[in-house]
């Protein structure tokens, strides 16, 4: 009975949907959209794990593969972008100490990237629509294999994700610069130049240094929404392009699919894909250990000056580092390959070990710490990174890359990991630590709840992304399908590993459902009666 | 001074380990199996994990107590970073000159292959210019693959299914790679890129033989 009161309405009732802001419910709103698209990531990843131990559970193999293009879409738009946007619109007017600049525009870019992810996800569920993520040409404008009908479905959910994307990036620069009604005429030129990180350049060479007016979290949301807005640019430019070909398909032209040099085609997209791989997500994640460490400790950042100048390095390397997904294209200039593919990507060595080191040195100088969830996620964020990067360093090179490419020792010690440990444990630290502040003081369900979720998603997604390098060093492809068993125990063992990952997920959802209760969890969704523009019930004037 | 001396001796031992380095392979040179190679990436990986594992375990559990200082010295982080430059600049330059295929793919056209494979695909086939395609052994053979739709991948496989060398094949581009065969075996052709789910069965079984060598061991 007292398990059914508290599914109903909280843990000891503590979580009052009423009492929420709108700033307070569109978080909210956001991690619970986070979390649904993650469960079916999850689920769907589970579902091609057992199909590549035994082809069981699908229709076939264009099903497998349509599950294959959409599980890393809907989990970067639909649940790290939800989990992303979510976080930064609190934090973000917290840091800059002024309300969001709108709130209506926050709405719209929550419905626009949820309806967005559904429609693209529903597509390809219902139609196999399957040119992978990568899209390469002309494999999306292949109509003998895929449906013309459920392709232009598909894309055109992933447009609206991007225009979603593109009210949060015009929201964050805004918020940044604008003058709140009543105040006093804000500096609007100087905060951007700080935010993104001109005015630490230029502190680098003058003796008069002048002051940062961005808070450094602030700045790196800054600095990662500048390669947002460039690979939503690249994202919708190739859509329409893409579409071009869908409605001349429907409308009984045949064009030409030569018209589009595919290797061009390849440069420009990993160009604009990388800025999320290569960019944003590592950008965004340094500004969120560093937000976290502050938090954790009450102290400044280690270092704050050289982390603000790492920030800035790695958005020039994030815009440079694309070729290193070209490696194996011969085609592709030597120069391109030596410079950008390996050069400049080993930058990201560096970039990504400083905000690795500045944020220990930061925990390590408040000495003893409690750990506490956020801070043992964050610690579990910080060495999915030091695992996931050198791995991929290290295929970023010529002759190691002749072995490596596309085979899953790329897609599990190097992605998985950087995207199940690294970032995603990143961002559980932040849910963990800013969940008492979007709730107004809600209390966790249980503690025991989330130690499994720590241990089971740690242990889940270093096990996964270790089996599955393993089959990668023994040949086994990334996009292909092995029917004779040929890797059947790795597949096991990281099948294994990602049930793991599944009853971390579980025990996360349980313990949020059971911390705000169903109630709460409705009440999320309805209008707020709090009408202001501030983040939290007592900021409100 | 003793500083500057210490970087201008390096700098002419990188230079001598890039231009000058007997590692590369020379017409007639032999090449390093690339499963060797990938015994040396695992070892070396395998071993970073293990230690960066530790260190993070080690840091969780000192967090939490207060023994010896908190102070993080500059000096420390400056050396983080400096360790950080050598590695990232000296991983490329050693597997320049240790991984042997590696500068022949960035300077294809200063080789002059032994032998040459035409080989075209369309529809999710291969098409080989013979059923079987024969090496010599110590041959450096040069494979020129052409596709006339879409983009797909070249992989040469052993027999246990582990992977020899693979490359891109992008439509509308040239598609070549040159390798050198120094041991004998049966080899197998599979696309390496996904090219729709018609093309999960692009494997042609056997179809690369060299033939038998002395001094090795047949695969």
């Amino acid at each position: 009975m007292e398990f059914i009161k508290t599914l109903w309405t909280g843990e000891k009732g503590l979580f009052k949907p009423d009492g929420l802001t709108p700033m307070q419910r569109i978080t909210l709103r956001f991690v619970v959209a986070a979390l649904l698209f993650y469960g079916i990531v999850v689920i769907e990843g589970m579902l091609m794990r057992i199909y590549e131990i035994e082809p069981v559970l699908l229709t076939g193999k264009e099903q497998f593969f349509a599950i294959m293009t959409a599980h890393p879409l809907v989990g970067i738009f639909g649940s790290t972008y939800c989990l992303v946007f979510g976080a930064f619109f609190f934090v973000l007017p917290m840091l800059m100490k002024k309300p969001l600049w709108s709130i209506k525009m926050a709405n719209w870019t929550f419905w626009l990237v949820t309806m967005g992810t559904f429609i693209f996800w529903f597509a390809g569920f219902v139609s196999h629509y399957a040119p992978l993520y990568t899209l390469y040409w002309p494999l999306p404008a292949d109509f003998d294999q895929f449906s013309v009908v459920g392709g232009t479905f598909f894309i055109l959910g992933i447009a609206i994700v991007m225009a979603g994307t593109t009210l949060f990036i015009i929201n964050v620069f805004k918020t940044i610069a604008y003058t709140p009604e009543g105040w006093e005429k804000q500096p609007a030129g100087a905060l951007l130049a700080s935010a993104i990180g001109l005015t630490g350049f230029r502190n680098l060479f003058t003796k008069k240094k002048k002051e940062h007016l961005v808070p450094l979290p602030a700045a790196a949301i800054a600095r990662g929404t500048i390669d947002m807005a460039f690979n939503t640019a690249i994202i919708l430019f190739t859509g329409v392009l893409i579409l071009v070909y869908m409605v001349a398909s429907l409308l009984g032209f045949d064009l030409k699919e030569t018209a589009v040099d595919a290797l061009l085609y390849k440069n420009w997209f990993w160009w604009g894909l990388d800025l999320i791989a290569d960019g944003l997500v590592l950008i965004f994640v340094a500004g969120t250990w560093y937000l976290l460490a502050t938090l954790i400790t009450g102290k400044d950042v280690f270092m704050q000056n050289i982390a603000r100048a790492a920030l800035l390095l790695e958005l020039i390397v994030s815009w440079t580092v694309w070729s290193h997904h070209l490696l194996s294209d011969q085609a592709q200039p030597s120069m391109l390959k030596v410079v950008s593919g390996e050069m400049v990507t080993a930058f990201e060595l560096i970039t990504q070990g400083l905000a690795f080191f500045i944020t220990l040195a930061t925990l390590w100088s408040a000495r003893p710490l409690k750990m506490t969830n956020s801070l043992k996620f964050l610690l579990g964020g910080l060495t999915g990174f030091a695992l996931a990067v050198p791995a991929g360093i290290m295929q970023a090179d010529v002759g190691l890359n002749r072995i490596l490419h596309n085979t899953q020792w790329v897609v599990g010690p190097h992605v998985h990991v950087a995207v199940l440990v690294g970032l995603t444990m990143t961002l559980y630290a932040a849910v963990y630590a800013l969940f008492p502040l979007v709730t107004n003081g809600a209390q966790l369900y249980s503690q025991k709840l989330a130690n499994i979720h720590f241990w089971c998603h740690l242990f889940g997604g270093i096990g996964m992304g270790a089996f599955m390098g393993m089959a990668g060093l023994k040949g086994m492809l990334r996009r292909s399908l092995y029917v004779d068993g040929e890797y059947s125990l790795y597949m096991i063992l990281a099948g294994l590993a990602g049930a793991l990952l599944l009853t971390a997920f579980l025990a996360f959802f349980i313990n949020i459902v059971m911390s705000v209760g169903l109630q709460g969890v409705i009440g999320i969704f309805r209008p707020s009666k709090i009408k202001t523009k501030e983040l939290m019930p007592g900021d409100a004037k | 001074m003793e500083n500057l001396f210490f970087l201008a001796k390096n700098a002419i031992f990188i230079y001598h380990f890039i231009f000058k380095g007997s590692i590369h392979l020379k017409q007639g040179g032999t090449m390093v199996d690339s499963n060797v190679v990938l015994f040396g990436q695992t070892l070396a990986y395998t071993l970073y994990c293990i230690a960066i594992l530790l260190l993070m375990g080690w840091f969780g559990m000192r967090i939490t107590t207060k023994t010896g200082s908190n102070v993080v010295k500059p000096a420390l982080f400056y050396s983080f970073v400096g360790f950080l430059v050598v590695l990232g600049v000296s991983l490329h330059i050693v597997t320049y000159n240790t991984i042997p295929w590696s500068p022949v793919d960035l300077n294809r056209s200063d080789y002059t292959p032994d032998k040459k494979f035409e080989i075209t695909v369309a529809n999710h086939e291969f098409q080989l210019p013979a059923e079987k395609l024969t090496i010599e052994c110590h041959d450096l053979v040069l494979f020129d693959v052409t596709s006339h739709d879409l983009t797909y991948g070249f992989g040469l496989f052993r027999q246990d299914n582990t992977m020899v060398f693979q490359m891109q094949v992008v439509p509308g581009h040239r598609n070549d790679i040159l390798w050198k065969f120094d041991k004998p075996g049966v080899y197998s052709i599979r696309s390496t890129e996904y090219s729709g789910p018609r093309g999960v069965p692009m494997i042609v079984k056997d179809a690369v033989e060299v033939l038998a060598c002395e001094e090795s061991t047949k695969e």
